[in-house]
């Protein structure tokens, strides 16, 4: 189970990297396996603004729907298109090519250290 | 003669002696006394429920119930009209148990055949609609129209908590949109789009409008304008429209609809009495993953091949519970199938052909009408003429009854006729003249020769409103001109299936019993078949009088007092019920009682109509046994004591299990002023052992064809009636045209009118629902009577029962009663099996087609299992095969296990097989072909082989997430199957 020590995690498995003003956000490997075949993203557009912890888009498998929670308050300045086009990015390479939107933040919500994220989802 | 219960029941005698000896008791009441809670099995009480039947009689029972209906000819039309299905359909199709018996399409292996009827229906709509994806049918017109409300305000995006509704739309749209609305926040606008008032509403804002293009009073109009100053304005535009029509006119989709829907009935489905036909639901392009419903899609099979499936049908009510926006989790598909296979047989230009000769027959009238100096009200139209009477509206719609024809009364001053394909009069013989011998004197109208050849300048409908594009255009609308290449087409399509013809269909939660062909025989009679839902009073004295009977025998099985056989489906009863508690908290005050409590373990649509109900679901947890916990239900009631409105539990559990605690548990709702819904889905465990109304229901649900015999026609019709305590009954579904307000219609005592008047809102487009498959539920209680019914019960448990104790020690049976019993179903575990292995539920479920059954309920109600029904209608023969070919799956994963046969490749992850992937190319698989297609040659075993035909699935596994990542819904070009 890959959980990159560079990134920041959210108890809703979501994972953010912090670049200047902008957090760019996606799901763990654990949620993205969880979830099983993702099919289908939805994910908030360009502009919209978006407050920490509101539920902003879902993940589609085959088996579940997934709520994606915005890990921080500011405004979405992306979103990932190729995983719209094919959300089985989301599967193969959750922390690069799956990654799913970007945003011009104010202040970012809970988040914890991959180690901590390791030991909760030990539980 | 043997009696029809020895018929109905598959184990009998000698073999009802095998398996109580294997479980260890000596009768069947000694296992029923053991598996049944005596704390809940009902006493003894007058029965109204007549000794059974012989098949014959109840047959004859059945002609002077008929005899007692009056077939009128209907020009009523608002969305039903008479048509003519062709007998090539009748016989290969609705008369056909391949196609009647088979199951909703999850196991897209087997039931390819009707996935491309399906996709051949949604091909269909989508052309005639003008729009980008349709779904494979919904419950009827108006419950289309409430689900487009609901997916409007999802979509949208707008705040606004207004719905307009143009005033020219049908009644039953309107009334059932009335009662979907309020209970959501929705508020409803009526505004007559073809004034200003149109613009005016748009301007306030709302989130959705809905507009009926032709209207309800036949009136067709230029809508494109308000489509575009709906959309401007951010409104989702809903369309009601009617594909008879849109072979000829502009589809709504050129002119900007978000939404199209509409009934299928009159391609080719008798009207019914009001059902059951299928509606239908396209969505413009981009708003497919938004549509309610099923929708079939093509996806590819292990081999590459293209391979149809149900596209998306994880999400909706299945995962998404409380968070749901729609209940529907069924629709209409042998409806649909007639439908489809209507344009299939005809084509666009027979459909044309039969679309110009109506509206010529209007047109024709309304000229002659208007020679004879009536007023006809609008200019434009297709089938429907509205005719100005001023006062004499209603003494016109009574000589035209007593002279066998129906028109329908609109006010004091109008009248309105619609013509149908029954109107198109041959040049000659008895059908000469179609409806001019009938109307002419009623209307003083000069006799006129008829047009030979009519074309669309002998119609109303004006040219700018004709559509120039072409539809229909794939070559299945095109191929099967003939009688010959019709039926051989039909019957490819079924061989293709998997139904209860072929074998046992052991779906734990569905119930597959027996549809007997007596049961079925009164379905296709035009006494049945012919009539009107809106038919005046007179003429349906034998549907009410079944109706009643029924009614008066559903509710004594059930303990309840009083029944609606209104709602179209379970999800539909789930929300009348629910609607029912609703309205009786608000009528005393109890506005704020609006919590409903469900156990982790419910199906998922129960959490989704309470929703819809506008209540607020709170989440019970279950033990480890799946029963109910009580102490988190008693924390659950105080925590919401002061909001509790209901509690919706399963009996028996949708674990199989008799919970001992039920009286317990609806004890304590009832003492924090909720009320209980208990939901029927697991009634064949019960019937004639314990009755709801006496183990604490306020209200449920049934599942007539789960439990009465109502054959599945693979994912619909169904019959969802809900049964309620007298206290409810004023809150149970009503209608604006109900022939007769009272339950029973006519008490089979006293012949006067019941006692309970259910005066809520409609859940339906019909009064009844779907009337013309009620008489098979009456054919089952009548030839089983209540002894017969008991029988049943038992005999489902017994089998279910010798099934887990054949398999207990190959898989584990999760969850049973005291004394280790189950009730008409068990769960085995894979999970297990899957551990050690590799092998998964999806492997075993596709490797029993191999073995020639269809698969058990996936991973419901728990992930990772199977759940078994074998009901009570299989013999001991088809029991012993299923268990020795589960079995047989057992050896093949130890096999795996053990490294006999590779993981990747092995019988089981390469299930099922085709005959072409056996006999093309070479064979370079670790076991042989034998292994592969004859799995039980080598098992050894003293049981009969020869009764089995061998079953071979038209494709392999088909791989779900590549098709619902790459939607495609409609039928592919030939050149996509080509090798």
């Amino acid at each position: 189970m890959s959980i990159p020590a560079n990134l920041q995690y959210t108890s809703e498995h979501e994972w953010i990297r912090v670049e200047g003003n902008v957090a760019v956000v996606g799901i763990t490997q654990y949620a993205a396996d969880a979830l099983g075949d993702i099919v289908y993203v939805d994910l908030p557009k360009a502009g919209t603004t978006i407050s920490a912890g509101a539920i902003v888009g879902e993940a589609e498998s085959t088996k579940s729907v997934g709520e994606l929670f915005a890990p921080v308050s500011g405004d979405i300045v992306e979103a990932n298109q190729a995983v719209i086009d094919s959300p089985e990015l989301v599967n193969s390479d959750p922390y690069g090519a799956g990654w799913l939107f970007s945003v011009n933040f104010s202040s970012i919500g809970a988040v914890m250290s991959a180690d901590d994220y390791e030991a909760m989802i030990a539980e | 003669m043997a009696d029809f219960r020895s018929r109905h029941i598959g184990i009998t005698g000698d073999s009802q002696s095998v398996l109580l000896d294997r479980l260890g008791y000596d009768s069947l009441d000694a296992l029923m006394d053991a598996a049944v809670p005596g704390g809940i099995r009902q006493g003894a009480f007058a029965s109204r429920i007549p000794a059974a039947a012989s098949e014959r009689e109840a047959l004859a029972e059945l002609r002077a119930l008929a005899n007692e209906n009056t077939v009128n000819r209907s020009l009523i039309g608002l969305g039903y009209y008479e048509t003519v299905m062709p007998s090539v359909i009748k016989r290969n199709i609705l008369e056909n148990p391949s196609w009647y018996t088979a199951y909703t399409p999850y196991q897209p292996e087997i039931s390819q055949g009707r996935l491309e009827a399906l996709i051949t229906f949604q091909t269909m709509v989508c052309d005639l609609t003008g729009m980008g994806t349709a779904n494979a049918g919904m419950l009827d017109e108006a419950s289309a129209a409430a689900e487009a409300m609901l997916m409007a305000r999802r979509v949208s995006g707008n705040p606004s908590t207004t719905f307009l509704v143009d005033v020219d739309v049908f009644p039953q749209v309107r009334a059932v949109l009335e009662t979907r609305a309020e209970p959501i926040g929705v508020t409803l606008r009526f505004v007559d789009f073809s004034t200003g008032d149109g613009a005016q509403a748009i301007a306030d804002g709302a989130f959705g409008a809905y507009i009926q293009y032709p209207g309800a009073s036949g009136r067709i109009r230029d809508i494109a304008g308000d489509l575009e100053a709906a959309t401007a304005a951010g409104i989702v535009t809903v369309v009601g429209s009617d594909l008879l029509a849109l072979t000829l006119l502009k589809s709504p989709g050129s002119m900007g609809a978000d939404i199209v829907l509409g009934s299928s009935q009159r391609f080719g489905v008798p009207l019914g009495f009001g059902g059951p036909h299928s509606a239908f639901f396209a969505v413009k392009a981009g708003l497919e993953r938004q549509m309610p419903g099923r929708l079939i899609g093509v996806s590819r099979d292990a081999d590459g091949k293209p391979a149809y499936r149900l596209t998306l049908q994880a999400r909706e009510q299945h995962i998404r519970r409380e968070k749901a926006t729609s209940n529907i989790c069924t629709a209409q598909v042998l409806l649909a199938v007639l439908a489809a296979m209507y344009a299939v047989y005809h084509g666009p230009l027979g459909l044309r052909d039969i679309a110009v000769g109506v509206a010529e027959r209007a047109a024709r009238f309304a000229r002659r009408a208007a020679a004879a100096g009536h007023t006809i009200v609008h200019d434009a139209f297709f089938d429907t003429v509205q005719v100005r009477v001023p006062g004499k509206a209603a003494a016109l719609v009574a000589t035209a009854h007593s002279n066998g024809v129906l028109i329908h009364l609109v006010d004091a001053d109008t009248v309105q006729l619609s013509f149908d394909e029954l109107s198109i009069g041959d040049a000659t013989g008895i059908l000469a003249g179609g409806d001019d011998n009938t109307l002419d004197p009623i209307f003083g109208l000069a006799p006129e020769q008829s047009t030979a050849s009519p074309t669309l300048v002998d119609t109303a409908v004006p040219a700018t409103f004709v559509r120039a594009d072409d539809v229909l255009t794939h070559p299945v609308f095109h191929s099967y001109r003939s009688e010959t290449a019709m039926m051989r087409f039909l019957k490819r399509l079924a061989d293709k299936d998997y139904a209860l013809d072929r074998g046992m269909i052991p779906l734990g939660s569905c119930t597959m019993k027996l549809n007997s062909a007596t049961e079925m025989e009164a379905v296709t009679w035009r006494e049945f078949g012919g009539l009107h839902p809106y038919a005046p009073v007179s003429d349906v004295g034998g549907y009410l009088l079944l109706i009643s009977q029924l009614e008066e025998w559903l509710v004594e099985l059930t303990g309840y007092d009083t029944i609606s056989l209104q709602p179209n489906a379970g999800s539909q009863g789930e929300l009348a019920g629910l609607l029912a508690i609703r309205g009786y908290h608000l009528s005393r005050g109890d506005a704020h009682r609006v919590t409903c409590i469900i156990p982790s373990s419910a199906h998922g649509t129960n959490a989704a109509s309470a929703i819809l109900a506008g209540m607020k679901v709170v989440v019970v947890a279950c033990e480890e046994n799946g029963d109910v916990d009580i102490a988190d239900l008693n924390a659950k009631i105080e925590e919401n004591r002061d909001t509790l409105a209901a509690l919706m539990v399963t009996y028996p559990s949708t674990h199989g299990v008799y919970e001992h605690g039920i009286k317990t548990i609806t004890a304590a709702v009832h003492d924090a002023g909720g009320q209980v819904y208990i939901d029927g889905a697991n009634l064949n465990a019960l019937l004639g052992y314990a009755r709801y109304g006496d183990i604490g229901g306020d209200v449920s649900h049934l599942n007539l064809h789960k439990t009465f015999a109502i054959p599945h026609g693979g994912g619909g019709p169904g019959v969802g009636p809900v049964a309620a305590k007298a206290h409810l009954a004023p809150f149970l579904p009503g209608h604006p045209m109900a022939q007769a307000v009272n339950h029973p219609a006519f008490d089979s005592v006293t012949g006067k009118p019941g006692e309970f008047v259910h005066a809520g809102g409609p859940i339906a487009a019909a009064p009844f629902g779907s009337p013309s498959i009620l008489p098979i539920s009456w054919a089952y209680v009548r030839m089983l009577g209540s002894d017969g019914l008991r029988h049943a019960t038992a005999a489902a448990v017994l089998s279910a029962n010798y099934v887990a104790a054949r398999l207990r020690e190959h898989y584990p049976v999760l969850y049973s009663g005291e004394n280790g019993l189950v009730a008409h179903e068990c769960i085995l575990d894979l999970r297990p099996l899957t551990a050690e292995t590799g092998v998964t539920v999806d492997d075993v479920a596709k490797r029993l087609v191999d073995y020639g059954f269809h698969a058990p309920t996936m991973s419901f109600p728990v992930p990772g299992t199977l759940m078994v029904e074998p009901t009570e209608s299989e013999d001991i023969g088809e029991l012993d095969r299923f268990v020795e070919a589960m079995i047989g799956i057992k050896r093949e994963a130890e096999a795996v296990a053990r490294g006999e046969w590779p993981a990747d490749d092995n019988p089981l992850v390469n299930a099922p097989h085709t005959a072409q992937s056996l006999l093309v190319g070479e064979w370079n698989h670790s076991y042989s072909r034998e292994v592969a297609a004859y799995p039980w040659m080598s098992i050894d075993s003293d049981l009969p082989r020869t009764e089995r035909m061998k079953y071979w699935p038209p494709v392999r596994r088909v791989d779900g997430a590549y098709g619902d990542r790459n939607l495609a819904c409609a039928c592919p070009d030939p050149s996509a199957f080509a090798d």
